[in-house]
């Protein structure tokens, strides 16, 4: 009987065991997942909590509802991962022995690695949208707000769904603004990249959408620390943005159990073969989801490509094929971008976000690289899709690598 | 790829300026490269950022993050906004002949 363990029951986790129980002999086979945490959250439903367009019932289920039928699920901490000795060490001491091992835990956001962005005021007058309990004290505070500066700070990349923040700020202007409260707001975005959007093409077509809406860019900016008594943000090169509330996005990092047990690089994510998801270490360990060091967005969708690339890999590698698919970092995102509009971008490592049609050429129904109501639907849709198509283990009728057809290759 | 000539020598950029050939480089060059971007001179602390960052680049295959010069080269994020003023982790590469840190969309 050989054995495969899954670390982490979260998006891309649950998604590998239920593309691959069905997949192994259960005769040959035994699947164990392990998480600590008995919810399953639906992340992108974060990012709608602080308007009141979600509420933190419609982003959490169960995890044991997810398990595949066939798959032993331990909910319990990883303390170690020993992958020279093919085991796993539980924080209650417990070994799990593996033939394969897929990490799968991951990333999380870090106020603490930040001076002064963890303190007293964090949940006060300083707040984050990517855990539920920051969105939820967010909702609070946002509700009762009579103006001033709001202030949405990325610490540093990379970020898990790097397009969360530029929604964040479109939703906050549509918010104020139907609220009558715009005037008195004022709106800042302040990116340790070079613009809002930093590739050419999506630059020139969504460059103006934060002039548009009136929202001032503060490019280049890398934080060094947060003064929340004086209320402003620090960069290394001695620049200062002040706020009356802060939205930061603190920065990712891959799970401490990784650098503990030296599988990470410096933010604990682990090197793998881009293509394929191998370690570069160990030849029976893979990296799926946040957890790996793709140079790709960090996103569900992402994870949902990969898997399907990565599923067909594993059952070759472990016949001791060699493994064919190769991931090309495919990522299809939603931008919401408020008044019940949205945008969608579909890009992968060589290629940039283009203009054009999504999925079928010519027809649709989304639009690339443009504001469409259709666009706002597709990603209100995700989140039906998430919990019923893609935790399943359900083919989507979405090809996994990027296709050029329908897109427009156009000069900048 | 576009050809230029930088110093005296011909070497390959792309369109951004960023040169495309690790072999290409060389210290003389970087002053080059340096003084197109307004580093008037290249002091041991830039010296000692380059060669990390050639290092790592070829034993990691992309251009170190300015987390992973702080974390694993030692240099503080401090130092190198003091170096390469305002656009460190644009300048660093571009000045060590790598390709320019990923962005975003
Ligand atoms: C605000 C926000 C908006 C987003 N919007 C979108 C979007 O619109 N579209 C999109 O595609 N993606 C979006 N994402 C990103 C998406 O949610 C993630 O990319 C995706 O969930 C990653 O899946 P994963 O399995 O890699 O990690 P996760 O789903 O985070 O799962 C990791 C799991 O590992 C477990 N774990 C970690 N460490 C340990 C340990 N030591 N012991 C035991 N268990 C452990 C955790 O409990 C967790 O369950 C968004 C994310 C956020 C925060």
């Amino acid at each position: 009987m050989k054995r495969l363990v899954i670390l982490g029951a979260g998006t891309a986790g649950t998604m590998v065991a239920a593309k691959l129980r069905p997949r192994l002999a259960a005769s040959d086979w035994k699947i164990t997942m392990i998480d600590q945490e008995p919810t399953h959250y639906y992340q992108p439903g974060f990012l709608f909590i602080p308007f009141g367009i979600y509420t933190p019932d419609d982003v959490v289920k169960p995890k044991a509802d997810f398990i595949p039928s066939g798959v032993e699920y331990i909910e319990a901490e990883i303390d170690l991962i020993e992958a020279g000795e093919n085991q796993v060490k539980l924080a209650d001491g417990t070994v799990v022995e593996y033939d394969y091992l897929v990490i799968a835990t991951g990333t999380s956001i870090r106020p603490d690695e930040t001076p002064g962005l963890e303190g007293p005021e964090y949940g006060k007058t300083i707040h984050d949208f990517y855990t539920l309990p920051g969105a939820k004290a967010l909702a609070e505070a946002i509700r009762f707000w009579e103006g001033g500066k709001l202030v949405l700070n990325i610490v540093e990349m990379p970020i898990k769904c790097p397009v969360a923040p530029l929604e964040f700020i479109f939703l906050a202007d549509a918010y104020f603004q139907d609220k009558g409260l715009r005037d008195k707001v004022e709106l800042t975005y302040v990116t340790p990249l070079d613009g809002a959007f930093t590739k050419p093409i999506a630059a020139k077509h969504l460059g103006n959408l934060l002039e548009d809406k009136g929202v001032n860019l503060e490019p280049d900016f890398y934080l060094e620390r947060v003064d929340s008594d004086e209320k402003k943000l620090v960069s290394y090169d001695e620049r200062e943005v002040e706020y009356d509330m802060l939205i930061t996005i603190p920065l990712n990092m891959g799970a401490d159990v990784i650098g503990r047990s030296g599988l990470g690089n410096e933010g604990n994510f682990v090197p793998v073969d881009s293509k394929n998801f191998l370690s570069k270490q160990f030849d029976n360990v893979f990296a799926v989801g946040d957890a790996a060091d793709l140079p790709t967005s960090k996103a569900g969708s992402v994870a949902h490509f990969a898997v399907e690339v990565f599923t067909e890999n594993f059952l070759r590698h472990i016949e001791g094929l060699p493994m064919l698919e190769e991931f090309d970092g495919h990522a299809n995102c939603f931008i919401e971008s408020g008044h019940g509009k949205g945008l969608l971008i579909d890009f992968n490592y060589d290629t940039e976000p283009l203009p054009g049609k999504y999925p079928l050429p010519g027809i649709g129904p989304f639009t690339l690289l443009r504001e469409t109501e259709m666009n706002h639907w597709g990603k209100m849709m995700f989140k039906w899709t998430y919990w019923n198509m893609l935790l399943r283990g359900k083919p989507l009728p979405l090809p996994h690598e990027m296709l050029m057809a329908g897109k427009i290759d156009e000069e900048v | 790829m576009p050809v230029t000539t930088i110093g005296g020598r011909e070497v390959h950029i792309d369109d951004e300026g960023f040169l495309t050939e690790y072999d290409e480089w060389s210290e003389d060059l970087a002053k080059e490269l340096a003084a197109n971007i307004g580093i008037p001179e290249l002091t041991e602390d830039h010296l000692r950022v380059i060669a990390f960052l050639r290092a790592d680049y070829k034993e990691q295959g992309e251009t170190a993050t300015l987390r992973r010069v702080s974390a694993v080269g030692g240099i503080p994020t401090k130092t190198l906004f003091q170096l390469f003023p305002k656009k460190p982790a644009r300048k660093m590469s571009y000045v060590s002949g790598l390709p320019k840190p990923a962005g975003c969309i």
